[in-house]
């Protein structure tokens, strides 16, 4: 399934661009060109709209009352000042707390990169007993929302102290609850691009007198750059934007809040008058590490997502 | 699938050798598999164990009695409405919950294929551009685009009902409009077991926001994959724009949308975020879905014998959904097999 579509995708690569190049554009009538630009217009309105909102309140000085104009009068940094030293009720730095998210982040990237892909390539170039039933295994569990088992993850790692120290009340035991989510699908994510490196190149190195753990190492790792990137960006993003898990587990201990708890303090279905500029601020702090990240990596997001299927 | 890690072990060899292999894999699986021995296996048998007793918040204390067992009560409470959570109706939920992940996914990927086939026509310009403004919504938080579209449907402060005074009440000299979109207490729509509150309108809107860009990009990488030729040749043969859509792109589209729309109602079915932040799962519990009333049960109740055995119930279905969408999908697909 996945040979043919790469050999129909450099097909195509040629042919269009001569043709742009033989006039395309000739091709639309300036009345259909104008309206499609129009639509494309039209679009982007709906897409930018929210996030241009979203900007706009977090400059407004006035925090809650009506905004009547996109950039607000006398816009300033105030909200973003007030953020920054003190976003919740609790007295924690939006630092401390961007820390926090960083640590569940790195640590979930980690482990279900690490751990995952000297599975995935178990699964993609072995054959031995059992693997058909693993493979349903670990599909069957990536189904499984996270919230379905954060009960019993909960109350197994409560169980685990050591003096002051209880895993079900860490960051640590956080990571550990998320990183049994993002591993089976980090598993068959990057199962599905190790499918697509062709066998010659590994046969090329046995024949030279490698053991498997040496064409593992030189020869598919270095090959699969593009889905251990995107993989560890997706365990990056799950960590940093992590609610539910992190809710049960350290809502009791404002050192241990991350940004999610703290967002959900702020609007959560309780908090009845929210401070909106302050709000909105918190928003595209939270919000801008990701789009950057996402924004550089763009290119490789849609060869390095194999999940859904998209590459067979 | 199967067919790549097939190839290794031809021609057949020994049963020393093939054992040899099966070791090796183990050694390469051993750290994922221990790790999720101990994280997801075990907890999830823990979790079959614990929904066959009454497990709450007392039992949580370290040294605390284990919890007595109390058979299938913990199932029969879920299914006779009895879990403490108010305005809770399994059927409703369920209902509303399938009808919430089809009806987005439907959605998102005809304006996803659309857009796509826009941003596709021979000669139109800024194509790069149009196509890096509308992944956006892509690169943010689901967390933060449901806490913003939920002050977006603020009934004073959100841009929605301001929108609408500034253009349709200012133009009619109309008073303040202040719909609030997310506590609208009339439901819509009521057939049968199904009730559409206003909030799922809210919802839907940001969530149509949120996903069809996505879809846009997988069908993009569908389209640039169509052979030129096909087209040429339906051209020669006389056929229009729509006839060319119809006999070459569509059938075309089908083998990369139709996974990835599985994968989407998966996805959309366990959509914590949105029901959470924006609705609250309000109003009287008519946007909850599956996935909140779990979260709830055990973060709000700490009811973690009634929790277990709901997790079970939605395991269930999903196995279920998906069996059924994987069976739609392979009926309807005309090739690519």
């Amino acid at each position: 399934m996945t040979a043919p579509r790469v050999v129909l995708a450099t097909n195509v690569k040629v042919k269009p661009i001569s043709q742009a190049r033989t006039g395309g554009g000739r091709r639309l009538k300036p009345a259909n060109q104008i309206l499609l630009q129009l639509a494309c217009i039209a679009i982007a309105a709906t897409v930018l709209f929210p996030i241009v909102w979203i900007v706009g309140m977090s400059l407004d000085p006035r925090n809650i009352s009506r905004p009547d104009s996109l950039i607000p009068p006398g816009a300033n940094l105030d909200a973003y000042a007030r953020v920054i030293a003190r976003p919740t009720l609790n007295p924690v730095s939006f630092i401390q707390l961007a820390l926090n998210s960083l640590t569940l982040a790195v640590l979930i990237s980690v482990l279900s990169v690490g751990l995952g892909v000297m599975a995935a390539y178990a699964f993609s170039r072995m054959k031995f007993r059992g693997r058909e039933f693993m493979m349903l295994l670990i599909l069957a569990v990536l189904m499984l929302p996270a919230v379905a088992t954060v009960g019993s993850l909960y109350i197994n790692l409560n169980r685990i102290s050591f003096g002051n120290f209880r895993l079900g009340g860490s960051l640590l035991g956080v990571a550990l609850a998320v990183t049994s989510t993002q591993l089976p699908f980090a598993i068959w994510n990057m199962k599905g691009y190790l499918d697509t490196i062709p066998k010659e190149l590994e046969e090329a190195a046995v024949v030279d007198g490698a053991t498997k753990f040496q064409t593992f190492v030189r020869v598919i790792l270095p090959l699969s750059t593009p889905v251990l990137a995107v993989t560890a960006l997706f365990g990056f993003i799950a960590g940093w934007t992590e609610f539910i898990l992190a809710q049960v587990f350290v809502v009791g201990d404002p050192s241990q809040w991350t940004l999610a708890i703290a967002l959900n303090a702020l609007v959560g279905q309780y908090a009845g008058s929210t401070p909106w500029s302050t709000f909105a601020a918190f928003a595209v702090l939270f919000a801008l590490p990701v789009m950057i990240v996402y924004l550089l990596l763009q290119r490789w997001i849609v060869s390095g997502l194999t999940v859904g299927g998209v590459k067979g | 699938m199967t067919a790549v890690a097939a190839g290794v072990a031809t021609p057949r060899r020994s049963w020393r050798q093939r054992s040899q292999n099966t070791r090796t894999a183990y050694l390469f699986l051993l750290p994922a598999l221990l790790v999720m021995a101990i994280i997801t296996f075990y907890p999830l048998v823990f979790q079959i164990y614990i929904s066959f007793t009454s497990f709450d918040l007392k039992n949580l204390r370290p040294g605390a009695p284990a919890a007595p067992f109390v058979g299938t009560e913990n199932f029969f409470r879920i299914l006779d409405n009895n879990i403490v959570i108010p305005n809770f109706d399994f059927i409703r939920v369920l209902t509303f919950n399938l009808f919430w992940a089809f009806t987005n996914v439907v959605i998102h990927v005809v304006i996803g294929v659309a857009i796509a086939l826009v941003l596709n026509v021979n000669g139109l310009r800024f194509k790069r551009f149009w196509r890096a403004v509308y992944i956006l919504p892509i690169a943010i938080p689901p967390i933060i685009v449901a806490a913003v579209w939920r002050n977006m449907f603020d009934p004073q402060f959100g841009a929605v009902n301001q929108a609408i005074n500034g253009t349709i009440g200012v133009l009619f000299k109309l008073p303040p409009f202040t719909l609030d979109w997310l506590n609208e207490p009339n439901p819509i729509l009521t057939a049968g077991p199904l009730v559409l509150p206003l909030a799922y309108f809210a919802l839907l809107a940001a969530n149509i926001w949120l996903g069809w860009p996505l879809n846009s990009v997988v069908a993009t990488g569908a389209l640039q994959s169509i052979p030129q030729d096909l087209y040429e040749a339906a051209e020669m043969d006389g056929a229009g724009y729509w006839q060319r859509l119809k006999t070459v792109t569509l059938p075309f589209l089908r083998p990369a949308m139709l996974p990835f729309a599985i994968y989407g109602f998966v996805v959309t079915f366990n959509l914590f975020t949105l029901s959470y932040f924006m609705s609250g799962g309000g109003p009287f519990g008519q946007t909850e879905l599956l996935v909140t009333i779990s979260y709830r049960l055990v973060q709000e109740q700490h009811l973690f014998g009634v929790a277990a055995a709901f997790a079970i119930f939605q395991f269930v279905i999903l196995l279920v959904v998906t069996l059924i969408t994987n069976k739609l999908g392979r009926a309807t697909a005309s090739f690519d097999a």
